[in-house]
């Protein structure tokens, strides 16, 4: 991986190859290690080193990028030839900005972050993570279950530099284990992740996940239909993450966002309030965006009511001088660009929802719910309609009959066809948020919910 | 990049490894888009790299370095070994390997024109043309446009003997209009959603498209849809236009088939498969009419999915899945193929790009047409009622894969063997044997294309690859239909 210094180096390279009238390179070096294990044995166990530089220049307002992972002078020059070629054919873009300077990049301070780079995780070799894998198995061996999952580890870096003197560094760790283990007809599902390894408990998670799969065992079906849920926090974090793509000043000037025409109501309970803040305690990843503009905090929904989107430069530029100014709350560019030239223009990477005021851990919703159901995480979340944002999927990995106050049974899986707007209308009761992860969407703060009518509209057959 | 290799097979041979093989790729990708009127983004990108994949103690390991200098390569192989060891610890047996010939050979895909000859300029005109094509129509409110090729080289030498070099190109183009009015977003997509239609070929592929020519009337559709009817709920009939059942045969054909799924490799995160061991031989999977086959070889057409060898040095071969409604076969690997009493491995083992570890994934899994002569508009001439359904917009399954929903962009009702009102938002779900079991007719070859999906997401760390999927359109009886919209 290269360092700062290195890419430096690399960027005054590039800067001396390029005849455009800005240049800028974003750097990303990652080691990556993964053990994979199922049937209660190690079969894959990877590796991977790997430095890349992503080269962007600008000719008179027209502007491309070209990528590459080698750095001898041949190789950047190539790049570096390749990012000018695509840039000089194009029309210029009336809306297309200078590069910003380090001055405007940091305006807005980096803020009271601390260390996202942890020695321990950095450190664990692959004998370490078999060693997790065996205590983990172990736990499969005691409940006579099977368990497959995964330990990995990574170290990232990432840099910008631009020919306007923008020069920013992140550098972090991350310590990330998922856990399914399963028994003839049923399974139990956990997942954690964190820069520090310390925070994870591989043990607990993997005790979590098999009671879930003991306890969801001979599962029952029940007619689908709209029940009181109880999402536990990555079940929630992947539902939620379909609706921020839309939380972009692109997304309203384009029109297909579900917000157009709706920031400033009320849309959700007012007991809904969420921001984006890249410097909370429990979030993860890089304080600037892909121009290296800081990530600044954003309230995006008080109350119930959205307040505001989220901008690149271009795209504040572009929504001031809109039909929609005036309409949106404010404008201001706020980090969270996506490296330019892109279409979607930006989004909020680093959610985080607000806690309720009267907090109720997961045994409290069950202990006051007389009929629902309990579930353990979501799958295969496809949105339906981008404007309603009704979005389906699926149940998995422990989903449970809730009777009056005490989980009674396991039930087969359900499909749901769920609008967010409603959803996020009809929370009745929210946990403490707590840093979660799943597979359909990044990383969140997130709390457990309990959901009225949550709408399942069909059951599988396991 | 030859040399490399070589030394990552020494340097693993003396550290211990009884198997090794070695993978040097390199990857070059042009990707051009635009967004009203304007290029959207602009972007080419070049990766090369080495992976080294090793037995030792009877466990796997890999690692792999984007730098190819003989220290690293050595460093990386070693490591290989090192994970490899510590993989043993956590075993309950030892891999075998099915064998194989050690394949030596050279093979490209055959392309006219090679994409990466053409300009940019010439590009960006053909995207900027569709993109003021559908801006034309009134109503529109977003115009996409995308055009991306791929030029994949690999050096693939193994322990064993076997020296492979393949040069893989692949194209693919299309464009999607959106139209926001009220409180509605609707779309149109063309030749098909997932950024329209990918296969392995060159530039004449783009050629072969019309784009240009069918961009109106995409448009046109995208805005139509704010006026037609809600698709309703019930069960029906349905016909499924050749894209959209290449998805469907995607989901609940091709990944099911995949044997480390069903050997619950996959259980973690992609899932497993309701097709278990027993089935093989046994399960009528659908109608007498479903025939289905698993074929990576160019003589089944330029899909996604084909290629000379795998990336185990395995050669490409086309495997009966279904066979007149029956399961007869599952996707396999070297590792897997003992799991079914195959001496041999199928040859569908492909990874991402040279930092991955290559594992069981589609090639091009392809539903045979037809027999006898029927085209689409025969085939709706013959259907009383129905609905008629085109281009997917959603896609869920369970992680078994036995219960689906599908939505599709657009939907025509079908009234006495005649196309007759526009239906917007339209779905339908089902359990995949049953569905399968419905199809009562098929159309035949002339209607049949090789679909490509650029996106399919697998293992962990998830690799995203293309496959191939041959269909044409088909009609099922008593779908259930509008679940999507259920209770909304």
């Amino acid at each position: 991986m290269l360092t700062r210094e290195q890419s430096a180096e690399v960027f005054d390279r590039i800067r001396r190859f390029s005849s455009a009238d800005e240049v800028e390179a974003i750097f990303t070096g990652s080691r990556f290690a993964l053990t994979r294990f199922a049937n209660n044995t190690i079969h894959q166990n990877v590796e991977e080193e790997n430095s890349i530089v992503s080269i962007r220049t600008n000719f008179g307002g027209r502007t491309a990028r070209a990528t590459a992972n080698q750095f001898d002078d041949q190789s950047l020059r190539r790049t570096v030839a390749a990012s000018e070629n695509l840039a000089r054919v194009q029309a210029p873009d009336p809306d297309l900005l200078p590069m910003p300077t380090a001055k405007e990049a940091n305006a807005a301070g980096e803020g009271a972050r601390s260390t996202r780079f942890f020695d321990g995780t950095a450190a664990i070799t692959p004998a370490d993570r078999a060693e997790v894998v065996k205590r983990i198995v172990s736990v499969a061996d005691k409940h006579k279950l099977t368990t497959a999952g995964i330990y990995s580890n990574s170290e990232l870096r990432e840099g910008i530099f631009n020919s306007r003197g923008l020069a920013n560094w992140h550098h972090q760790t991350l310590a990330e284990i998922s856990i399914t283990m399963l028994a003839e007809d049923s399974s139990g599902w956990q997942k954690l992740n964190s820069p520090d390894v310390s925070n994870l408990d591989p043990q607990r998670l993997a005790e979590t996940a098999a009671r879930k799969a003991v306890e969801s065992a001979h599962p029952r079906e029940i007619a689908p239909g709209k029940y009181t849920v109880i999402l536990e926090p990555a079940a929630v974090l992947d539902i939620v993450g379909f609706m921020f793509w839309d939380y972009s000043g692109v997304a309203i000037l384009d029109q297909r966002s579900f917000l157009n025409d709706r920031i400033g109501t009320e849309l959700f309970g007012e007991n809904i309030n969420i921001s984006d803040d890249a410097a909370h305690p429990l979030q993860a990843g890089s304080p600037f965006d892909g121009e290296g503009m800081r990530r600044q905090s954003v309230p995006l929904v008080e109350n119930g009511v959205v307040k505001r989107v989220v901008y690149a430069r271009a795209t504040a530029q572009k929504m001031k001088h809109s039909e929609y100014a005036g309409k949106v709350g404010p404008i201001e560019p706020t980090g969270h660009g996506f490296p330019l030239p892109n279409e979607i223009g930006e989004m909020p990477l680093n959610v985080v929802f607000g806690g309720p005021e009267k907090p109720q851990g997961v045994e409290e919703m069950i202990v006051s719910t007389e009929r629902g159901v309990l579930v353990t995480r979501l799958w295969y979340i496809r949105e339906v309609d981008p404007y309603e944002k009704i979005v389906a999927g699926m149940t998995r990995d422990g989903t449970f009959l809730v009777e009056n106050g005490k989980v009674q049974c396991g039930l087969r899986n359900f499909r749901f066809n769920e609008s967010l707007i409603s959803m996020l209308s009809n929370v009745e009761a929210m946990s403490v948020p707590v840093r979660a992860c799943g597979e359909e969407s990044f990383d969140m703060v997130v709390p457990a919910m309990k959901v009225r009518e949550f709408n399942f509209t069909e059951a599988t057959r396991f | 990049m030859k040399s490399a290799t070589h030394l990552a097979l020494d340097a693993a041979s003396a550290r211990g490894a009884t198997y090794a093989d070695a993978r040097v790729v390199s990857i070059r990708n042009r990707s051009l888009t635009s967004k009203n009127g304007r290029v959207g983004h602009a972007s080419e990108s070049e990766s090369l790299g080495i992976g080294v994949r090793v037995i030792a103690d009877g466990a796997w390991g890999f690692a792999a370095s984007a730098d190819l200098s003989r220290a690293t390569v050595e460093a990386a192989a070693a490591r290989a070994v090192e994970i490899a060891k510590a993989s043993a610890r956590v075993k309950r047996a030892d891999v075998h390997l099915a064998p194989e010939p050690a394949a030596v050979a050279e093979w490209t895909t055959p392309y006219k024109v090679d994409p990466f000859t053409t300009s940019v300029e010439q590009n960006l005109d053909l995207l900027l043309k569709v993109d003021a094509e559908m801006r034309a129509v009134a109503g529109v409110t977003l115009a996409e446009t995308g055009m991306n090729f791929q030029r994949e080289e690999s050096w693939f030498l193994s322990s064993e003997g076997a020296d492979i070099h393949q040069t893989k190109y692949s194209t693919g183009a299309g464009y999607t209009a959106y139209a926001f009015a009220g409180s509605e977003i609707q779309k149109r997509s063309y030749p098909n959603s997932f950024g329209g239609q990918w296969q392995n070929r060159g530039y004449e592929q783009i050629e072969e498209m019309k784009l240009v020519e069918n961009a109106r009337r995409v448009a046109e559709e995208a805005v139509a849809l704010h006026h037609a009817d809600q698709c309703p709920e019930g069960t029906y009939t349905i016909v499924l236009d050749g894209s959209q059942l290449g998805l469907q045969i995607h989901e609940s054909i091709g990944h099911p088939i995949e044997l480390d799924r069903v050997l619950g490799m996959e259980a973690n995160f992609a899932g497993t498969s309701f097709l278990t061991l027993e089935k093989l031989g046994h399960l009528r999977y659908g109608s007498e009419l479903v025939n289905v086959v698993a074929d990576a070889r160019q003589e089944h057409g330029p899909g996604l999915g084909t290629f000379a060898y795998d990336d185990e040095g395995v050669a490409a071969q086309s495997t009966p899945i279904i066979t007149n409604g029956r399961f007869t076969g599952y996707l396999s690997s070297r590792e897997t193929a003992h799991t079914i009493g195959a001496a041999r491995s199928g040859g569908t083992l492909r990874a991402e790009g040279w930092n991955r570890l290559p594992m069981i994934r589609m090639t091009n899994v392809s539903i045979l047409p037809g027999e006898k002569p029927l085209s689409l508009e025969q085939l709706i001439a013959a259907t009383d009622q129905g609905i008629y359904m085109e281009t997917n917009k959603s896609w869920s399954i369970d992680d078994k894969r036995y219960n689906f929903q599908f939505g599709c962009e657009i939907a025509w009702e079908i009234k006495h063997g005649k196309r007759v009102r526009m239906l917007k938002n339209p779905s339908y779900s089902g359990i995949t044997t049953e569905f399968w079991n419905s199809m009562d007719a098929i159309c035949s070859r002339d209607e049949w294309a090789l679909w490509g999906t650029p996106n399919c997401g697998k293992g962990q760390p998830q690799q995203v690859v293309g496959t191939g999927h041959g269909a044409s359109p088909a009609r099922f009886r008593n779908i259930r239909v509008g679940s999507a919209y259920q209770g909304s």
